[in-house]
């Protein structure tokens, strides 16, 4: 089967034998994209986190027969080396960066949580992404960059 | 054992395969391309072994050591940049390529900076050395009168000068390195010690990055391993009728107990590994998990050795009227839970097979690799490409063994992919770790001896850890070797006997291997936390009791300052505090293995007094590595030790039945959470005119016992088993 969606702002479609195939591997290996990752496939971790009609989904356990019709926003359409999004210059900003596996949920996460929360307290930014996993340790820098970004776009 | 279906696939996938063989020698990027490069030096007394500058002054390092999300490669090329007085925008660093890169070692044991480093920087004053020499003999002119600027060799008094592009560009230096070559003096450092932005970040928050799980080699197939039931079941029967209608299917490679699926796409290979049906034997060897302690106490002792003896502990033991305190400790089996799991991809071609993986040991690899496969090591190379965050030997050498052994089964480029529960379930382990203090406190506080006793897996021979799929293919292997386990049990304090063993075990229920801070964790654990109880026996502040004990000025200069840190007031006699939630603070300190990087630390705890739930509100660190070479990425490697570590302590115990591991997702090993992260005060001390040492881990070393202690502080109540769990933490109260 075909399935077209909205794939960050342009229009793009797979061929899949499985309406089951997670959203991910579309993503990764059809469409050639580097921002979600591969962590756990349970939805346990966020490593895979993309917009789906602008809320943050887990796309390791969205079926890709989901999104058929629908906006779907990665790392890579959020912003660029060039013109980052003011989330990922916050993030070069503050290097709240390790190995930075878990970084693409961190942002596109905290993306989603900006859109509808201005000006969080740090309080409710490590609510926001508690379901967020890094093992760097590098939550602290995540939270100062995730501040400074909302205080930018405030 | 040879399955007959198994052949019979085999020759089916081998007829399939050939259409892909074709197709993927056009534009590939794999063995052939690597073996038509050129042959460059790795040796590790040539300055080419690290050093290149091409014909435009670009210059590459080749470093052994590689960035496993710690900022090396920034740092490496800020050292090179700096020695060699050129633009940190001119340099290039290689990591961990078998056919490039030198030797350096494991990148472990927070030695990447301290050796891999300082041989690059040894590598750039021979390069600097040699290129002023050739134009002070080529002009005439005195060396002294020369200087560098910017990578062109400038008469300092002014005037035109000769650029490196120019006097070696392109060419070898053939130059042995030489380890007195004079280095510049720390002062005129300008990119040394400054917090330069690190370099892969951009890429990184904008996916644009290339992990190891991103890579590709052209022609590809993909692979999943289908793991025992048991962790050393054999296995009887596999059957892929159901498999075969996966479009995109290929067929297995078996061999012994392991079983790979192989297809054209990542989704088909998953889907047959969860098609394939399998028998395997029954087999419940592990250890019962509720009594792994009396397993340790057990197993049979190898050898014991002697790590630190001064004075006579067993006289000083009898010291009359003197208080013998003693204690038992132990801290359980983690995993280490990278967040990306292990991939990697290996092609053999025309009797060669490369590598690709996030290894941080691609020269051992290739050797293990080789030794596996029966291949001269020469006709392996084994290229870095990095992954997610490593913090010791996790599943990535397995998962390249994964893929090395089944290119050469198949002859094409082959994609191993872990799975999350392969991660959990069966990357290696860092081992259980027993330990009995005894120790006799006179008058005053004196001690008049300490003895302590650790319980560790025995060291074959070289460190290494067997490779998975050669245990499981029952191909030739090396015995399984955690590291230097031991390392920090010796103590830095100035008690007139002391007596520090460590019995070597026969046997430990998983492949050990080394995580983060290995032994030197536990250890430090253990050490701290005795030394706590010690001051509380003696009825001495704990900060008060170490500062007695030390005669490192080194050492006392860093906890002088973390008690100004952290507003340090002396603590009374530890007891039950009233109300629900409860309040302490602990200390801990430690010299790294006795030779290296100081670290104190003070820890400000919560205890919930209904749950038994610790959390760990607030962190201060005093930290002392000697020379600094990047502010900001310390400050980023000593929160994710605080933070990791953290989590290790208060959440991480391996689950396992008697077949299996069955901690195989984040629900059943669950590790910190956003809301529960600590907040991290640092202090670095910068001392420029010293060698730098490691930090990637000593930090890690002091966060259990300082969690502890302060745990004590709170309730009265000793933690000596890690993780702190609630349930722990309640018996522990209801024992105090």
């Amino acid at each position: 089967m075909k399935v077209a969606f909205n794939l960050n702002g342009k229009p793009a479609s797979i061929a899949t034998d499985d309406p089951e195939m997670p959203l991910l591997y579309a993503l990764r290996d059809d469409l050639g994209l580097h921002g979600p990752r591969f962590g756990c496939g349970l939805g346990q971790c966020g490593a895979c986190t993309v917009h789906l009609d602008g809320q943050a989904v887990r796309s390791c356990s969205m079926p890709v027969s989901a999104v058929a019709g629908k906006k779907v926003v990665t790392l890579e359409g959020l912003g660029t080396p060039g013109r980052p999004h003011p989330l990922q210059q916050a993030f070069i900003d503050e290097q709240a960066v390790q190995c930075g596996y878990c970084i693409n949920g961190m942002i596109m996460q905290a993306a989603a949580f900006l859109k509808t929360t201005r000006n969080p307290t740090e309080q409710q930014i490590r609510a926001a992404l508690a379901e967020n996993l890094c093992r760097c340790g590098t939550h602290l820098r995540i939270v100062r960059a995730v501040k400074r970004a909302s205080e930018k776009m405030a | 054992m040879t399955n007959q279906r198994t052949s019979e696939s085999r020759r089916g996938f081998l007829k399939t395969g050939g259409a892909l063989v074709v197709s993927f020698a056009v534009g590939d990027v794999g063995a052939a391309a690597a073996a038509a490069m050129p042959a460059k030096t790795v040796a590790t007394d040539q300055v080419d072994g690290f050093l290149a500058i091409d014909a435009k002054g670009h210059v590459t390092v080749y470093s052994g050591k590689v960035d496993l999300g710690t900022g090396i490669q920034t740092a490496m090329a800020q050292i090179a940049a700096d020695e060699l007085s050129v633009p940190l925008d001119r340099v290039t660093v290689i990591q961990g390529d078998t056919a490039l890169t030198p030797d350096q070692g494991v990148t472990f044991g927070s030695l990447s900076i301290q050796n891999g480093g300082m041989q690059i920087r040894q590598a750039a004053a021979t390069a600097r050395d040699a290129l002023v020499s050739q134009v002070a003999a080529g002009q005439g002119m005195a060396k002294e009168t020369l200087t560098v600027k910017d990578g062109v060799v400038v008469p300092k008094s002014g005037g035109k000068g000769w650029s490196y592009a120019e006097l070696v560009g392109g060419h070898d230096f053939q130059l042995k390195l030489d380890p007195k070559a004079t280095l510049k003096d720390p002062k005129d450092y300008a990119i040394v010690g400054k917090p330069i932005a690190r370099l892969d970040i951009p890429d990184k928050v904008t996916g644009r990055f290339t992990y190891m799980q991103d890579f590709k080699v052209s022609g590809m197939i993909h692979a999943r391993v289908v793991r025992p039931r048991a962790m050393k079941a054999a296995l009887l029967a596999w059957n892929d009728f159901e498999a075969r209608r996966i479009p995109g299917y290929i067929g297995v490679i078996r061999k012994g107990n392991y079983l790979a699926v192989l297809a054209r796409s990542e989704w088909a290979a998953i889907r047959a590994s969860r098609t394939i049906e399998t028998t395997w034997s029954d087999w419940q060897g592990l250890p019962d998990k509720a009594k792994l302690w009396d397993y340790v106490r057990g197993v049979k002792i190898n050898k014991d050795e002697e790590l630190q003896k001064i004075g006579d502990s067993a006289e000083g033991m009898k010291t009359p009227n003197a208080k013998i305190v003693s204690a038992s400790y132990d801290f359980a089996i983690h995993t280490h839970g990278s967040i990306g799991p292990s991939c990697a991809i290996a092609e053999y071609k025309d009797g060669k097979l490369t590598v690709w993986s996030a290894s941080q040991a691609t020269h051992l690899l290739r050797k293990q690799v080789s030794n596996m496969l029966g291949m001269p090591p020469e006709n392996v190379r084994c290229i870095y490409v990095e992954g997610s965050g490593c913090y010791g030997r996790n599943g990535h050498e397995d998962a390249a063994a994964d893929a090395a052994l089944l290119a050469r089964e198949t002859g094409l480029p082959v994609r191993v992919q872990w799975m999350r529960e392969d991660e959990h379930g069966w990357d290696p382990k860092g081992p259980p770790t027993l330990f009995d203090y005894r120790a006799a406190v006179g008058d005053k506080g004196m001690v008049h001896a300490w003895e302590s006793q650790v319980f560790i897996p025995d060291r074959p021979k070289d460190i290494a850890v067997t490779l998975l799929p050669a245990e499981l293919a029952m191909l030739p292997r090396e015995d399984a070797h955690p590291g230097n386990i031991h390392q920090s049990l010796a103590i830095p304090y100035t008690f007139p006997n002391v007596k520090a063993t460590a019995h070597w075990l026969a046997e430990t229920p998983f492949r050990p291997s080394w995580i983060r801070t290995p032994g030197r964790m536990q250890n430090t654990f253990a050490n701290e936390s005795f030394v706590d109880e010690l001051a509380a026996a003696a009825g001495v502040d704990p900060l008060e009791f170490r500062l007695r004990h030390l005669n490192d000025p080194r050492g006392v200069e860093l906890l002088q300052r973390l008690a100004k840190l952290s507003g340090w007031s002396p603590r009374g006699p530890a007891g039950r505090q009233s109300g629900d939630v409860m309040k302490g603070r602990g200390l801990s300190y430690v010299k790294y293995e006795l030779v290296r990087t100081y670290v104190g630390v003070v820890a400000d705890v919560e205890v919930e007094r209904k749950t038994g739930k610790a959390t760990v509100k607030k962190f201060y660190v005093v930290h002392d590595c000697g020379q600094i070479i990047n502010p900001d990425g310390l400050k980023n490697q000593i929160e994710g030790n605080v933070v990791q570590t953290t989590s290790r302590t208060l959440l991480e115990d391996l689950q396992f039945d008697r077949s299996r591991v069955t901690s195989l997702d984040w629900k059943t090993y669950p590790i910190l959470k956003f809301p529960d992260v600590p907040e991290v005060a640092i202090e670095l001390i910068d001392r420029p005119a010293e060698k730098p040492w490691g930090a990637g881990e000593p930090t890690a070393a002091v966060v259990p016992s300082a969690i502890a202690n302060a745990i004590y502080d709170a309730t009265g109540a000793r933690l000596r088993s890690v993780p702190f769990a609630p349930a722990k933490v309640m018996a522990a109260m209801e024992k105090a």
